[in-house]
């Protein structure tokens, strides 16, 4: 065990070029602009290749090139430069090609845009939420895999706490198991053999031009394949003392550490709540929370946002306990998601008003309080 | 008295169901030996081409054409005919130069 | 003169039965089939073909990938026997860039048309050539949006009438062309920059050796190379196809200039 102190951007990094990414494009922007920095310097070493993109929109066209030949690869930026990125995001996913995106979001705003998908169509990205840069550095790794494993891009909801924190990690390559073979994967050798590649989110067998594409065909098959996902991926979470609680928290990514530090703290104190801290947010934990919110008297949801993960909480709890918003935007001077309200002390007095709500209203719930 | 005359020094075959009608074969042919039809039309409806004598083989149809509507052909030999300026008209013999 | 009423008109159904080369087949050897619904007349496949045959020629196409823009001549990628990625409006050059980075043994080209890469994708194309990326650009330029039925575009000529400038182009209302070739000419990292048309035999002769040079730039890797291409777009101009290549002349290369505009090779 080598374990190094290394901040969290370097730590993602490390962790990308252990799990076989050979290509990276990107473009400056804080909090994103370290890992940018980290791949100059790694991948090179390693036989890769990191381009420094004039935009955003040339950063995931090249990553897009890249992984269209078998190149493990991946790109990044903060939420603004996913928004830029979108409509190549869509036609990426629609056209198969596996790919890692990174957003080193501020605060938790961007929950929408990673979860629905911010560009057009019906497609699903696979997203992954660390809290820390350990678990950050499994989860890059495991989303190279799920990317090639379902041919489709994933997701790395990540944050400046996150980009920023130094912490002790040992980053091991880790083996998820075997991987089909890149058979789509263009490289010129099927050129003048009657049977050249296609790869394109309009189809992928080529029709000759006078019968056109099947797009029916193609985009049923599509959403075939993104229905296999869905339901062939379980999601990943983290549940805690959920055992005799009746206040249920929820929360994803760094506040979701605060969250469960806090839990923990009033467990000890006697006091009957859990958490439920979903690690991938697509899918989305869905069963789990409701099982919990089926033995609870309220579920609360604390996020750096207006609440946007809280519409998955009050789909998944569908009534069987009344949700309750204990999140909000908290921004200090920089903009950068430094929240102040991140701070064990305030989350835990937010879950205590929660719970002395409960005991003094003896009538019951309201339903699915919004901020 | 007869004269020997190169007739054609190239030919093409012509798929006439390509041919979408555009008319710049017509006016790319050096020699001016493509027609279009006037009332014959194909299976789509468009007019297509005609070869006249005269082909030289110099594939100016093929390079322009949209529809790869040509495929061109040089004789190894030209086809020649002999004119007979005799009143019954033309006596028409295709062969090898020299005989 | 007229068919019906000469009674020479030369059989035409099969090869003739003399002794015979082939000079021109009906389809080189990579494209597989000739049908296409693109209007009659329309340049673009006959600039496609010049690309496919020059990169053929080069005994490149077990190493070629296309990347192909968005305009009529998308479709045409499915008669291609070549490897195809499809890429949005305007991006090809940065996902040929990102293929040549990852593989630099691979022989990557662009087709994208005006609209494409003047209009939605100038950056990309422009930082492409500065890069001096070792891939080859191609434009169909056409003075139009040919897909959505001829509009204007950033290289439609003034007075030249579109769906959107009826009265045609004037420099107050829609401003002025942009000559891209004389643009990327200016970068550093451009090496062979030039226009060519498929308005006449001729024409198309002179592409296919710019063509052949741009591709070899890449094979040398000698950084960007770029070949512009004037096509015919009758539908898009609002004329009869016979006055098409007229036209073009008249019009586009008026203001696009034919020839080799940069040449830098070793």
């Amino acid at each position: 065990m080598t374990r190094t102190l290394m901040e969290g951007s370097e730590a993602i990094a490390e962790a990308m070029v252990a799990a076989g990414c050979r290509f990276f494009a990107g473009y400056p922007m804080t909090p994103f602009t370290e890992v940018l920095e980290h791949m100059a310097k790694k991948l090179p070493a390693h036989g890769g290749v990191c381009m420094n993109a004039e935009s955003e929109l040339e950063a995931v066209g090249m990553a897009w090139g890249a992984a269209a030949t078998g190149t493990p690869a991946a790109t990044g930026s903060v939420g603004q430069g996913l928004s830029l990125m979108q409509e190549s995001l869509s036609e990426i996913t629609l056209a198969r090609i596996p790919l890692v995106v990174l957003n080193m979001s501020r605060g938790q705003s961007d929950y929408y845009q990673a979860t629905r998908g911010g560009g057009h169509g019906d497609y699903r990205h696979l997203v992954l939420a660390p809290m820390d840069v350990p678990e950050a550095v499994e989860l890059v790794q495991l989303a190279f895999h799920w990317s090639e494993k379902w041919r489709n891009p994933v997701l790395v909801f990540g944050d400046y706490y996150l980009a920023h924190t130094y912490q002790s990690v040992d980053v091991v390559p880790i083996d998820f198991g075997p991987l089909p073979a890149r058979s789509w994967a263009l490289d010129g050798s099927t050129g003048g053999t009657g049977q050249a590649k296609l790869l394109s989110p309009l189809g992928d067998v080529k029709q000759r031009d006078d019968v056109g594409y099947d797009l029916e065909d193609y985009y049923l098959r599509r959403a075939a394949e993104t229905a296999a996902m869905v339901d062939g991926e379980p999601a990943l979470v983290e549940t805690g003392f959920l055992e005799g609680a009746e206040v249920v928290v929820v929360a994803h990514g760094t506040p979701g550490k605060y969250v469960r530090f806090a839990v923990q703290a009033m467990r000890a104190d006697g006091l009957p709540v859990g958490f439920v801290r979903p690690i991938s947010l697509f899918p989305f934990p869905t069963e789990v929370v409701a099982a919990a919110s089926a033995r609870a008297r309220a579920v609360v949801v604390y996020e750096n946002s207006m609440g946007q993960m809280i519409d998955d909480v009050r789909l998944a709890v569908l009534g069987r306990a009344p949700v309750h918003f204990i999140g909000g935007l908290t921004l200090d001077k920089s903009g950068f998601g430094i929240g102040p309200d991140n701070d064990v002390l305030v989350i835990r007095s937010r879950i205590e008003a929660v719970l002395q709500g409960l005991s003094s209203d003896a009538l019951g719930s309201v339903e699915g309080a919004n901020a | 008295m007869t004269v020997r005359e190169v007739v054609s020094r190239g030919t093409l075959v012509i798929d006439v169901e390509a041919c979408k009608g555009c008319d710049l074969c017509i006016d790319a042919c050096p020699p001016n030996v493509l027609v279009m039809t006037t009332h014959e039309v194909n299976t789509r409806g468009y007019r297509y081409p005609e070869l006249m004598p005269g082909c030289t083989g110099c594939k100016a149809c093929s390079q322009v054409c949209p529809d790869f509507v040509f495929q061109v052909y040089k004789y190894d030999t030209p086809l020649v005919r002999v004119v007979d300026d005799s009143p019954d008209g033309v006596d028409e013999r295709g062969g090898p130069e020299g005989t | 003169m007229t068919a019906e009423n000469r009674g020479t008109v030369v059989p035409t159904e099969q090869p003739p039965e003399e002794p015979v080369s082939l000079v021109d087949d009906f389809t080189p050897a990579l494209i597989d089939v000739g049908a296409h619904p693109l209007c009659p007349g329309c340049g673009e496949p006959v600039a496609m073909r010049s690309i496919l045959e020059a990169v053929a020629d080069l005994d490149a196409i077990q190493r070629a990938i296309a990347v192909f823009g968005i305009g009529c001549y998308t479709a045409f990628s499915n008669n291609l026997d070549c490897e195809v990625l499809q890429a949005l409006h305007g991006r090809a050059p940065s996902l040929a860039t990102g293929i040549k980075r990852a593989k630099p043994d691979a022989v990557a080209f662009t087709i994208q048309g005006d609209g494409d890469m003047v209009n939605e994708g100038l950056q990309e194309v422009i930082h492409a050539a500065a890069r001096g990326e070792n891939i080859t650009c191609f434009m169909l330029n056409n003075g139009v949006f040919g897909e959505t039925g001829g509009h204007l575009t950033a290289t439609t000529v003034l007075g030249q009438r579109t769906k959107n400038t009826l009265e045609g182009r004037n420099a107050k209302d829609h401003g002025y062309p942009i000559r891209l070739s004389n643009l990327l000419a200016e970068l550093d990292g451009a090496t062979y920059v030039a226009r060519a048309a498929v308005n006449s035999a001729g024409n198309v002769a002179k592409a296919k050796r710019m063509i052949k040079r741009a591709l070899d730039v890449q094979l040398r890797g000698e950084g960007f190379s770029f070949v512009e291409i004037l096509t015919m777009c009758p539908t898009g101009w609002f004329i009869e196809t016979q006055e098409a290549p007229g036209y073009l002349t008249d019009n586009l290369a008026a203001v696009h200039a034919i020839g080799v505009v940069k040449d830098q090779r070793a």
